[in-house]
């Protein structure tokens, strides 16, 4: 008799079977994380210790093979590619999902929004390459190639949309129907049921979902590498090319070794970082919806 | 005044409310009664078009309120809500401030003046009691206050609107024992000043407040009106035998 067998006598085999087996793979996944981090630390540990975090945001600019690592060229095209895709994916994504619980008859709702789950399924490399062949000839008409910071802004911004909004729909689904009724009864209309009701109790769950989208907006890499273009400089208009730190990582890995080899790993670790940071601030409010 | 003439409700083919006529005077309090399932808050929700809000709901019949036909043409239901305030079993205050809450209708029907919102807010606020208690904390959220407070921030809500009919599906049946005889004190210093409509399962409830009494009942697979009168006089002389048995508590 093992130690857990007493614990769980009223048990059948197979839940103990089941049991082992979700604890297994639990603790697999868990681990898998754990040392992908490690694997992280380890490889960006010489870039950490030789060169030193402050050289990333001091150095005069990016040229690895000449020992100078600026990455804050990439971190702000990071930053300046999520920014503007989390402004333009909100408002759709908010706007698409009042029409959607609220305003659409139903049967339209439903095809729309598998439509969107659909949206959320295609491969990003496809949004690359629609972004690459159509969208960037026609930003090009404003001026330079096309393959720019605007055109991954609206690219990326396609590619979160699906989140904003099926969020959205769910945590307004979630706003209880006695809310809903109650201003009705105060005779108010759909829209200002949605607008003073609605949004205002929903507001934990979409600033959630706005989160989620913008972690994924970070981490992105293929779409933005193929319209971005890449070019290593702090952009000074929208129609200015930006490099990416997760297409820097792609970009380059191929060729880097040693201390250049070690800062591209320093720079996953930093986006993971900063995809963490968003994660925390999504679970810190997830846990208090509602509240004013 | 409410007059409504053989109204019925239907949830596409299934009939919640068959045929039902009733006269409430203004300024009086009508309880309607029944076991649970026989078409009383259908019946309720009828007469403020809250039925349009179900998908598949459908009425029949007319319903009257001050000689305004409910189901008229020209009548745009959100408007008529505004005449109508409604209180529902589970308080529903909004999750915005206390002071939100009760502006929140006012400022959508435009009424846009400060001085005018808070002294109607104030009003209303001590129309049911509650001033005193939350005067100090008017932007605090509503969802703080207790469950019987909650109900009395629903109740001015719906009077800040300065309704003349109020219909309440049973206000007190969520709350404990003191919020209840509060909430019902209230509902009793509202008499002659609303035409009140109360749906309730406490029938000695029904008892101190009724000025007239209307008894649902499931019957011929929907539900309908089996009798009604003046309060005193049905509760001491019911005539339908289902009644006299539900009244002296050995049915429903």
């Amino acid at each position: 008799m093992t130690w857990w067998s007493r614990n769980t006598s009223s048990q059948s085999r197979r839940d103990l079977a089941l049991r082992w087996v979700a604890r297994a793979s639990s603790v697999l996944s868990a681990a898998v994380i754990l040392l992908i981090f490690l694997f992280l630390l380890q490889e960006a540990a010489p870039a950490l210790a030789n060169i030193g975090i402050s050289r990333f945001f001091t150095d005069t600019s990016w040229h690895p093979l000449s020992a100078q690592f600026n990455l804050v060229p990439m971190l702000m095209g990071t930053v300046l590619t999520t920014l503007g895709a989390v402004v333009i994916a909100t408002p759709l994504g908010l706007a698409a999902a009042i029409y959607c619980v609220y305003f659409a008859p139903r049967g339209l709702a439903t095809w729309y929004r598998r439509l969107i789950e659909l949206m959320a399924g295609i491969p990003s490399v496809v949004f690359g390459l629609w972004g690459l062949v159509k969208l960037a000839p026609f930003i090009g008409q404003l001026g330079g190639s096309g393959q720019n910071l605007l055109t991954a802004m609206i690219v990326l911004s396609l590619m979160i949309l699906p989140t904003v909004m099926l969020t959205t729909c769910s945590s307004m689904a979630a706003v209880p129907p006695e809310l809903l009724r109650g201003g009705a009864a105060l005779g108010l209309n759909r829209w200002s049921v949605v607008r003073r009701i609605v949004l205002p109790a929903a507001r934990g769950g979409i600033g959630v979902g706005i989160l989620l989208a913008t972690a994924r907006a970070v981490g992105e890499t293929m779409a933005v590498l193929m319209v971005a273009g890449n070019v290593v400089e702090i952009p000074t208009s929208l129609l200015d090319p930006v490099r990416t730190l997760t297409a820097n990582i792609a970009l380059e890995m191929g060729y880097a070794t040693t201390a250049h080899r070690s800062i591209l790993f320093a720079s996953g670790l930093l986006l993971m970082g900063l995809v963490a940071c968003v994660a925390l601030v999504a679970e810190v409010r997830k846990r208090s919806p509602h509240e004013l | 005044m409410i007059q409504v003439e053989s109204l019925s409700v239907f949830y596409g083919e299934r009939v919640a409310v068959q045929n039902a006529t009733l006269i409430a005077p203004s300024g009086t309090i009508t309880a309607i009664v029944g076991p649970s399932g026989c078409g009383k808050s259908s019946f309720l929700a009828a007469l403020n078009r809250m039925t349009d809000l179900i998908p598949g709901a459908r009425t029949e019949g007319t319903v009257r309120i001050h000689g305004q036909n409910t189901y008229g043409d020209d009548i745009s239901p959100a408007l008529l809500r505004r005449s109508i305030g409604m209180i529902f079993q589970k308080a529903n205050p909004f999750p915005l401030s206390i002071r939100q809450n009760l502006q929140l209708a006012l400022r959508e029907h435009g009424v846009r003046q400060r001085p005018e919102l808070e002294s109607r807010t104030e009003a209303a606020l001590r129309d049911v009691g509650l001033w005193d208690e939350v005067k100090d904390r008017l932007d605090q959220p509503a969802l703080r206050l207790s469950g019987g407070q909650q109900q009395r921030l629903c109740i001015a809500r719906a009077i800040i609107l300065e309704p003349r009919v109020l219909l309440m599906d049973e206000p007190c049946s969520a709350l404990d024992p003191i919020a209840s005889a509060h909430v019902e004190s209230l509902i009793q210093s509202f008499k002659g000043r609303y035409t009140i409509l109360i749906v309730t399962h406490n029938l000695a409830q029904a008892r101190r407040l009724a000025d007239h009494l209307a008894v649902f009942w499931y019957e011929g697979e929907a539900g309908r009106i089996i009798e009604q009168g003046n309060a005193t006089e049905l509760f001491d002389n019911p005539q339908h035998p289902t009644v006299a048995a539900y009244l002296a508590g050995q049915r429903g």
